[in-house]
């Protein structure tokens, strides 16, 4: 299969939304790419964009789960934006709850949360020291 | 009498059969406020014809194949009829009154009459029949249709504060109407992009199993999409309730009133009230 | 209405085409939004165990008529090995594979009806009923 979902890197986070209706296959790409992203880029935050998503089942489900424990364990927060109310309550009688992974309701409040989330983590002198390279190159 | 014979029967005496069959549906009553005559005309010769097509193939077995034409005819009739308003009499009536100038023809024209009325009797009181289960149906629809249009009028969503949606519910909760109001709620939410929504239960009397649970899915749903739900108002029969049944409330928020759950939610939103200097 | 079609069922993305084509019996049926997603997600569950644990087969998918009520009916069929213990395996988190052991169970929760029955090494049938 030649599709993919394309993952985007916006400063410390990386964006992804999915919406085309996922085969079993391109989830576990993807859950493969999304890992080796976090790695190569040391993303600090992932936002995972479901809004166009018509159906979420056990696999896919399972998938977000493996991604969030995956993430966690590589030090980058993980939020499920926009999961429509029709795919919630199947999601619920179907009897996953995705424990332990944030969501929001839309991109703009989930981003709002991921970097709230992530800025609540990190060490204070890690985000002084990140203000003094941008300052210092705004200098140059 | 084979059934060849009596559909061949049908089928030379179509004029005559018709129009006595007019003669006895008018007799019977025609409800001229709801129907005209020409439509009665219309539809006792489509029945007729259909009649002697699925004769022809045999009448022993009313769940045969030859049959299906005659029963989606019937549906169609008793439905739009119960629609319109015509009694489950009227339609069945329309059948009835067949028998009559059937009847007669096949006393007139077989060697066993006894023999073939008894059996086109049974036909003709399955055929009646069917159309009063197809009207029931009908009508069984329409009610459906209504009671939802109802539980919609009954659910309103109303927004308290930019992010903050309460939902009053009063009266009684079945597990239908539980379901039907829980939707609206999580489709307000993705249209007002709320934070937090309340559900104020002061005005349900009682909660079984059921109702508590779609409750409580709800509120997991709702935490799906990224909001969150309050339960204000439960009173202490309900409360009661809850903890007998042994529904697992886990961790969602409630409070005692409506007032307490909107307060949580504004300190939520970080927004302060403040009461302005009185001098 | 009363639309009637086989589809095989013998690699993941059946199952996708599947996923459409039970949305579009749904949407034919009237279904609301939340049935046509409990119905669709309930076949994407069977759909897959069918491919993983019974080695694919096929799904007939039909919108019809359940007691004066529009209905999607789907009926899940492969010749696998077979189920040998079903009221075992309805039970949540019960798994013989490495999934969430919610497949059963769960699907059989998003729909109005749900028939199973299983012939041990001759392979395993769903039936699933969504109605209005």
């Amino acid at each position: 299969m030649a599709d993919k979902i394309p993952i985007l890197k916006m400063g410390n986070y990386l964006l992804l939304s999915i919406q085309v209706d996922m085969h079993d296959q391109l989830a576990l790409d993807l859950q493969e790419d999304l890992t080796n992203q976090i790695v190569k880029h040391r993303a600090k935050g992932v936002l995972i964009d479901i809004s166009s998503l018509e159906i979420v089942d056990s696999f896919i489900g399972r998938m977000l789960s493996h991604i969030a424990n995956i993430s966690r364990i590589l030090d980058a927060k993980v939020i499920v934006v926009g999961m429509q109310p029709a795919v919630a309550i199947t999601l619920v009688e179907l009897g996953l709850s995705l424990d332990g992974i944030a969501t929001a309701l839309n991109v703009e409040k989930g981003m709002a949360r991921l970097e709230k989330m992530v800025s609540d983590d990190q060490l204070l002198e890690f985000e002084r020291g990140e203000e003094r390279d941008i300052s210092a190159e705004a200098g140059d | 009498m084979p059934a060849s014979a009596i559909a061949e029967l049908l089928q030379t005496h179509e004029n005559e059969l018709l129009q006595e069959w007019t003669i006895a549906q008018r007799a019977a009553g025609i409800r001229a406020d709801l129907i005209d005559e020409d439509t009665v005309i219309a539809n006792s010769r489509e029945l007729l014809k259909l009649l002697t097509v699925a004769a022809a193939a045999g009448i022993d077995d009313f769940e045969s194949v030859q049959w299906s034409p005659i029963k989606g005819m019937l549906e169609r009739l008793s439905r739009s009829q119960s629609r319109q308003g015509f009694t489950p009499s009227d339609t069945a009536t329309f059948i009835f009154s067949l028998k009559e100038p059937l009847f007669s023809r096949i006393q007139q024209y077989s060697d066993d009459a006894a023999k073939d009325i008894w059996q086109i009797n049974q036909l003709l009181d399955k055929l009646g029949l069917y159309t009063v289960e197809c009207f029931m149906t009908g009508r069984e629809a329409i009610i459906r249709e209504q009671q939802e249009s109802m539980l919609e009028l009954s659910t309103p969503v109303v927004e308290l504060w930019k992010g903050i949606l309460a939902i009053p519910l009063i009266g009684s909760l079945d597990s239908n109407r539980t379901q039907i109001v829980m939707e609206a709620l999580l489709e307000k939410i993705v249209q007002t992009e709320s934070d937090i929504a309340i559900i104020d239960i002061t005005g349900v009397p009682t909660v079984d199993t059921m109702v508590a649970q779609h409750l409580l899915k709800t509120v997991t749903a709702a935490k799906l999409m990224g909001a969150k739900c309050i339960i204000s108002g439960i009173r202490p029969q309900i409360a009661a309730t809850i903890v007998h049944l042994g529904v697992e409330l886990g961790d969602v928020i409630t409070k005692a009133s409506l007032a307490d759950a909107f307060q949580m939610a504004l300190k939520e939103l970080n927004v302060r009230l403040v009461t302005s200097a009185t001098r | 209405m009363g639309k009637r079609e086989i589809f095989p069922l013998k690699q993941e993305t059946d199952i996708v085409l599947i996923r459409q084509r039970v949305r579009q019996a749904a949407e034919a049926a009237k279904l609301g939004l939340v049935s046509q997603t409990k119905i669709v997600t309930a076949a994407s569950e069977i759909a897959r165990n069918a491919l993983i644990y019974g080695g694919g087969g096929e799904c007939m998918i039909e919108d019809t008529v359940r007691n004066g009520r529009n209905a999607v009916h789907l009926v899940i069929t492969d010749q696998g090995k077979g189920i040998a213990d079903i009221a075992k395996a309805m039970v949540d988190g019960y798994t013989s594979g490495n999934g969430l052991g919610l497949g059963l169970s769960g699907a059989k929760r998003l729909v109005d009806e749900f028939i199973i029955e299983s012939d041990l090494g001759k392979g395993t049938r769903v039936e699933l009923w969504k109605w209005r």
